[in-house]
């Protein structure tokens, strides 16, 4: 068989010892209505890595995605982060976990068009209890490493496309997220401008020790990742590594 | 690669010697097969046969290195023509992925689990690109780009062919 569930309880790492996942996903089933998303699909991801999840449309990836980071409660089955159990918390405490310790990047809508760029970077700081000066000047440290310099007082609407999800990731990176989950962050990007917001979104979260989830069917938004998993009727599949043949 | 009109092209810049043909060669289009001293000089020598390249001033000192190419109107036209025609597109219709697709449904194996196989092969090997594009050097970074399309477009297949197993299954064993 070439292919090995990645789930359960964690990892054999060196030497045999169970190495306990950061992120898991464990035998996860959820259901729209009627219609099936995730049939049992198991993920775990180690701390500091970063792991991207792939697979055709209607796969379930982004189910997935939204049921690690605690926004969807799957019907059965156990998401883990940093040793609890995150579908057994209530909505309030899933939420201040999702703010305190998660970033978020989507493809799409991220920033709110009423504030400004750095406002809007702010605005996790902000909704932590910061207050708006420090809050402010933690953001603006984002603009010089972002390249985004200059922009700190435009409105959505006056960004172009590659800027604004530097924005939004300078907004999701700013509370210094343990773990980062991006959906299709390059989706709405031409191949450059998709490729500068990966190598910056790599080169923080390396910088910072994040762990990121990624959701992408770009194979090379993929590459950036350490290794993928492959979602395919609502289940993950890992491809073992095997010898190339010449 | 074409090496005498690599080193047309090298030599249309400016006159040159061996020795900084090689050099330029090896640095921009070698990829870690070096071109030979030997063969850049014998390739040199047919070019100058051929009238498309001209020995220029013999520089102090003794060997083959004292003499600087020119080239020729001729040569610096076959560069031209060389430069300006689109390449042979190459549609690769009989891929050895293809063939083991095939022969694997053929023989009524699973042919998903060999296609999940080379998909993370084909990651694998894109994943080493992206480290080399993330590294300074732009022209590796080009280099490595093309690769990545090219491996891209494989993946697309795979995902394509995954998608269609089914009735593939049927037609080849029809």
């Amino acid at each position: 068989m070439d292919r090995t569930d990645h789930g359960a309880a964690g990892t054999v790492g060196e030497g045999g010892a169970l190495v306990s996942a950061f992120v898991e996903a464990r035998d996860v089933v959820l259901s729209f209505g009627e219609t099936p998303a995730l049939r049992g699909a198991s993920l775990a991801v180690q701390r500091g890595e970063i792991v991207a999840i792939m697979g055709p449309s209607g796969s379930g990836k982004s189910t997935l995605l939204h049921c690690l980071a605690g926004i969807l409660v799957p019907g059965s089955g156990e998401i883990w982060f940093d040793g609890q159990r995150v579908d057994a918390l209530g909505e309030t405490r899933r939420s201040t976990l999702r703010r305190d310790r998660f970033g978020f990047v989507f493809q799409f809508g991220q920033l709110v068009p009423e504030l400004t760029a750095e406002e809007n970077v702010a605005l996790p700081l902000l909704l932590g209890g910061v207050r708006r000066g420090p809050a402010l000047g933690r953001a603006r440290t984002w603009f010089d490493r972002l390249d985004l310099k200059g922009l700190e007082g435009r409105r959505s609407g006056e960004l172009s496309g590659g800027q604004a999800q530097r924005v939004a990731l300078a907004r999701a990176m700013v509370s210094e997220p343990e773990v980062l989950f991006a959906d299709e962050p390059t989706g709405s990007l031409d191949s450059l401008t998709g490729e500068q917001v990966m190598n910056l979104l790599v080169d923080s979260a390396r910088e910072q020790g994040t762990t990121v989830v990624l959701v992408t069917h770009e194979p090379r938004v993929a590459a950036y990742a350490d290794r993928e998993a492959m979602v395919r009727d609502g289940r993950v599949t890992v491809p073992a590594v095997e010898p190339v043949a010449s | 690669m074409s090496v005498p009109l690599t080193l047309l092209g090298l030599l249309e810049r400016e006159p040159s010697h061996g020795y900084d043909l090689k050099r330029d060669y090896d640095t921009y289009f070698g990829r870690g097969r070096p071109l030979p001293f030997g063969q850049v000089y014998a390739t040199l020598g047919r070019l100058a046969r051929d009238g498309k390249v001209v020995m220029g001033e013999v520089g102090p000192g003794e060997g083959p290195d004292r003499k600087r190419y020119v080239i020729t109107e001729l040569g610096a036209t076959e560069v031209r023509t060389w430069l300006s025609e689109p390449v042979e597109p190459e549609p690769h219709l009989q891929t050895v992925l293809f063939a083991k697709v095939v022969l694997t449904l053929m023989l009524g194996r699973p042919a998903e689990e060999y296609l999940d196989l080379q998909r993370a092969a084909h990651l694998r090997r894109m994943r080493e690109l992206t480290e080399i594009k993330r590294g300074d050097s732009l022209v590796d970074g080009l280099l490595a780009d093309h690769g990545l399309f090219h491996l891209e477009a494989d993946l697309r297949w795979i995902e394509l062919t995954t998608a269609r197993l089914e009735q593939l299954a049927k037609a080849v064993r029809s």
